[in-house]
C-alpha cells in the first residue's frame, strides 16, 4: 500500500508552464470562463477602481505568458467565502479575478475599492487586494498585495509595518494622473524594484 | 480568528530558483520572502462549486463529435488537507498535450499533430468526500528548449482552490515508471524524495475498466487542517 506515502504531506507545487490559457484563461479558445479581470456585477457597490499594469522579470522585459489572480473583499471589507466569520454580503460580487497577461506583459482588473478587514489583534488592515503570480518559470505562485496610494490607513497597516521602508512603495499601487479610479501596479518579479512577495 | 494553516508541511515545494529549469533564473524573486501573519485576506478564498462545470468537462473524449486517438485513461482520486480530511466541493482544473505531445494552446510549435477531437480541458468539483474522477488520453511526452534533447515526462497540469488563498495550488501528475523523470528539472526541482514521488499517480487495476480504459488513482493534498467552516454569525 502507498496510501501513507501519498497523504503524508503535501503535493508540491509545479510550474503552470506555458500552455494554460485554454484551460485557465480560454476565451480566445471559445470556452467559459467563471472567472475574468472584470470583477463588477450589477447590484455592485462601492468605489470603482481599474488597477492596470505589467509583470516584469529580472531584466525589466515583459512576461506574456502569466496567469494573475486577485482576492478581495467587497466595499465593506466582507469576503465572499464560508471562512470569513462575519456573515455575507448580499451582493453577488465574488471578489476573485483571473486574467492571463498578453502582450508587452499587460493585464488590466476592473474592480470597485476593497473594505478594510481586520488583521492581526483585530486591528483594522488598510484596504488592499491580494494578488497572486503563476507563470512557466515559477515553481510556486508568488504572492503579493495591491494596496492603494493616497491611503491614510497605510500608514497604520500591520502587513506593510512588517515591509522594509524602501521596499513599501512596490506594493502600492499608483495613481494615474487626471483619471480618477484608474492605478498603475507594475510586478517585478526580480532585481532592483523587486516587488514585495509574501510568505504566510 | 484563531484558524492558522500549518506552515511545516511548506518544505515539500520547490525552491522558486531552479537554475536546472532555466526559465527561473530571470522569474523567481532574489530578495527574499517577507513572512506575514495569516489574516483574513490569506485564509479565506473563492467558491467555485457544481455550478462552474458540466458532464463533458470530466470527459475529455467526449468533448468533440469523434473519439481522439490515444490510449483511453480513467483518473480518480482524493483532495485532503493536511490531516487526511477530505476536501470537499472544491474545483479542479487540468490541462494536457494529446497522445502525440501536442497542446492545443496557439503556442505550441512542436512538431506532433492536433488531434481534431481532443481539446484536452477539464474541469470537475470534488464530492463529498473529497473524491474526483474524469477521463482523457494519456498525454504524449513534449520536447522543449530547456537544454539539449529536453523532452518532458507525460504529465497532466492539475489547478485546485481548496478553501482559502493558501490552499491553492497547481501542480502537474506524472504517470508511474516514466524513463524521462532522471532528465526534467520541473519533476526534480522538488528537493524531497517523498514529495515527489507524490506527484506520481499509481496505477490501480481496481479503477481500470475492462474493455475500457486503464486507471490510475492520483491523491492531492491540499494546505490546511480542520478547515471547518465557522458557525453562522447570531443575530445579535
Ligand atoms: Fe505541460
Amino acid at each position: 500500500m502507498t496510501e501513507s506515502r501519498k497523504t503524508s504531506g503535501l503535493t508540491p507545487s509545479q510550474t503552470v508552464g506555458p500552455y494554460f490559457a485554454y484551460a485557465l484563461t480560454p476565451s480566445r479558445y471559445g470556452r467559459s470562463e467563471f472567472a475574468t479581470g472584470d470583477l463588477r456585477v450589477p447590484d455592485l457597490s462601492g468605489e470603482p477602481v481599474v488597477v492596470e499594469g505589467r509583470v516584469l522579470d529580472a531584466d525589466g522585459a515583459p512576461i506574456p505568458d502569466a496567469m494573475l489572480e486577485f482576492w478581495q473583499p467587497d466595499a465593506e471589507g466582507r469576503f465572499a467565502s464560508p471562512l470569513d466569520p462575519r456573515g455575507r454580503s448580499n451582493s453577488a460580487f465574488k471578489g476573485f479575478g483571473r486574467v492571463e497577461t498578453v502582450e508587452a506583459g499587460k493585464f488590466t482588473l476592473s474592480t470597485i475599492k476593497p473594505g478594510r478587514v481586520p488583521g492581526p489583534n483585530g486591528a483594522l488592515q488598510a484596504p488592499h487586494i491580494t494578488l497572486g503570480v503563476f507563470a512557466r518559470g515559477m515553481l510556486n505562485r508568488l504572492h503579493t498585495r495591491i494596496y492603494f496610494p493616497d491611503e491614510p490607513a497605510n500608514a497604520e497597516d500591520p502587513i506593510l509595518a512588517l515591509v522594509p521602508e524602501d521596499r513599501r512603495h512596490t506594493l502600492i499601487a499608483r495613481a494615474i494622473p487626471g483619471e480618477a479610479g484608474r492605478y498603475r501596479f507594475d510586478v517585478h518579479v526580480q532585481g532592483a524594484d523587486e516587488t514585495v512577495f509574501f510568505d504566510a | 480568528m484563531t484558524l492558522i494553516l500549518p506552515r511545516d508541511g511548506l518544505s515539500a515545494h520547490p525552491p522558486s530558483l531552479h537554475p536546472d529549469y532555466k526559465s527561473t533564473v530571470k522569474r523567481s524573486p532574489s530578495r527574499g520572502l517577507v513572512i506575514i501573519p495569516q489574516t483574513l485576506s490569506e485564509i479565506t478564498g473563492p467558491v467555485y462549486g457544481h455550478e462552474t462545470v458540466d458532464a463533458a468537462d470530466s470527459d475529455l473524449t467526449r468533448q468533440h463529435a469523434g473519439v481522439p486517438l490515444g490510449e483511453r485513461i480513467i483518473i480518480e482520486g482524493r483532495v485532503l488537507d493536511e490531516d487526511g480530511r477530505p476536501v470537499p466541493n472544491t474545483l479542479i482544473e487540468v490541462w494536457q498535450a494529446n497522445a502525440a505531445g501536442r497542446y492545443v494552446h496557439v503556442g505550441d510549435t512542436h512538431d506532433a499533430p492536433l488531434d481534431p477531437n481532443f481539446t484536452g480541458a477539464g474541469r470537475f468539483v470534488t464530492d463529498a468526500e473529497g473524491r474526483y474522477r474524469f477521463t482523457s488520453v494519456k498525454p504524449g511526452a513534449y520536447p522543449w528548449g530547456n537544454h539539449p534533447n529536453a523532452w518532458r515526462p507525460a504529465h497532466i497540469h492539475f489547478s485546485l482552490f481548496g478553501p482559502s488563498f493558501l490552499s491553492r495550488v497547481v501542480t502537474q501528475m506524472y504517470f508511474p515508471g516514466d524513463p524521462l523523470f532522471p532528465f526534467d528539472p520541473i519533476f526534480n526541482s522538488v528537493p524531497d524524495e517523498n514529495a515527489r514521488n507524490r506527484l506520481i499517480a499509481d496505477f490501480d487495476l481496481g479503477i481500470t475498466e475492462p474493455n475500457w480504459a486503464l486507471g490510475y488513482r492520483f491523491d492531492i493534498v491540499l494546505r490546511g487542517r480542520n478547515q471547518t467552516p465557522v458557525e453562522e454569525p447570531h443575530d445579535d
